[in-house]
């Protein structure tokens, strides 16, 4: 059914920062936060596909690599979503609106939008997971007659973790998109769901037969994950996963981010789970 | 009575059992219907019998000292709900609370645990589920306790 992932690189020099402004800074969870980021360029756009990632650059800070977790349909409008992890993070968290940011992008491999026309979609996220799989939803939102059933599955630590909170709340409200939520430890006031992401797969309504899945989380969760999809009757070849490394250049020349023959930064992020199956249970990669 | 073979042999749990073996079951089962907020069992409690949920969703709670109640787990329909009927000493190790309306089918340990040394193939086949149940619920927990979603540390 499924057969490649699509590939975009961005027209002008990829080494080369282009200024964008801060527009918004959104406070998600206690330790994650989304900017919102226009080009200072009034003719400025930046088309990307659902699944690429961009570099960040705070000046004179550093580079990162961040999902793009808004949506494609607007090109002028960039949302990346974050954790606090390390001094890049934690300087961009500070970031007020009218501040600027260097943006590199987009890189990277984009979810099978093409290939899942036709049939059931379910898209599984862990944690921080759901951001890059955010504008693949987007997207089917936009375009949902060409999809069949659509499944968001969601598991992160607490309540209190959840991103997108109000809009996967207006997501659960529709009738053309089912989404479940599950949370690793919760007090009684908690009224969902407490188990791993996993669990939920055994429940989901989706014809296994007939559906392309997306994966999006920590690699533990995404191979128990691709695990319980296959139980469930999904091909792997059907089951496309987003892998996270060590993204430097963005272009598959530095090497900081090689799995073997695979420069995850261009051959990926998102590849197709039976292409990279045989480096999912390496050590030491 | 109502017969509980139809019911008890939809139930995936039960998929793999002989039509003689379901039959067995049966005579250890009771249908029950628990209002939401209502508890199936309390920690502390003689592990009695064990559950398969027909119709809504029980959250798992152990209560904590300071922090109150916590839900480890929450249970659906189709799932199996209890272990501790099996393994002495048969007390609740959590207290199992209703979060909507419960219906399900409440299997007395007791009586099963006599059935299955009188018929080891049931033995077998029973066994072999709860440790598939077991395995999942391990998995389950170490996965939580690695705490995938939080900071790399």
């Amino acid at each position: 059914m499924a057969t490649s992932v699509e590939r975009t690189v961005g027209a002008a020099d990829p080494m080369v920062p282009v200024p964008y402004v801060v527009e918004r800074f959104i406070r998600e969870t206690q330790d994650t936060f989304s900017l919102e980021l226009e080009p200072f360029d009034p003719t400025g756009e930046l088309r990307f596909l659902p699944g690429q990632f961009n570099m960040l650059y705070v000046f004179g800070v550093g580079e990162v690599p961040i999902s793009i977790s808004g949506d494609a349909a607007e090109p002028r409008k960039l949302i990346h979503t974050t954790r606090e992890v390390g001094v890049v993070t934690r300087t961009m968290r500070s970031l007020k609106p009218g501040h600027t940011i260097g943006v590199r992008g987009p890189f990277g491999t984009s979810w099978p939008m093409d290939e899942a026309k036709g049939h059931d979609v379910i898209l599984v996220a862990g944690g921080i997971g759901l951001a890059p799989l955010r504008p693949a939803l987007y997207w089917i939102l936009r375009n949902r007659d060409d999809y069949g059933k659509v499944v968001l599955l969601y598991g992160t630590r607490s309540p209190e973790d959840i991103l997108y909170s109000k809009e996967l709340a207006k997501w659960r409200s529709q009738f053309d998109l089912e989404v479940y939520i599950t949370v690793d430890r919760a007090t009684t006031e908690w009224r969902g769901n407490v188990g791993v992401v996993t669990k939920l797969i055994g429940r989901a309504p989706f014809d296994p037969s007939d559906t392309v899945a997306m994966v999006c989380g920590p690699e533990i969760m995404m191979r128990f994950a691709v695990e319980e999809l296959a139980r469930r009757g999904v091909s792997t070849s059907d089951i496309y996963v987003s892998m996270e490394r060590n993204m430097k250049c963005g272009i598959g020349l530095c090497g900081h981010c090689q799995l073997r023959g695979e420069f995850v930064c261009k051959d990926g992020p998102v590849y197709r789970f039976d292409v990279i199956e045989p480096l999912f249970l390496e050590r030491e990669l | 009575m109502t017969d509980l073979y139809p019911i008890i042999r939809s139930q995936e749990f039960f998929k793999e059992f002989s039509e003689e073996d379901v039959h067995e079951v049966v005579g250890c089962a009771t249908n029950i219907v628990l209002h939401q907020g209502q508890y199936v069992f309390r920690e502390g409690e003689p592990a009695d019998h064990f559950y398969l949920i027909r119709h809504g969703r029980v959250s798992l709670e152990l209560f904590a000292p300071g922090r109150g109640a916590v839900v480890v787990e929450t249970v659906e329909e189709g799932e199996p709900l209890g272990w501790s009927w099996l393994i002495p000493p048969y007390k609740w190790h959590f207290a199992a609370r209703c979060d909507t309306l419960l219906r399900a089918i409440a299997l007395d340990g007791q009586c099963l645990r006599r059935k299955c040394e009188e018929n080891p193939r049931l033995g077998y086949h029973l066994m072999r589920r709860m440790a598939e149940m077991m395995e999942s619920r391990l998995q389950a927990s170490i996965l939580r306790m690695l705490d995938l979603y939080g900071d790399k540390r």
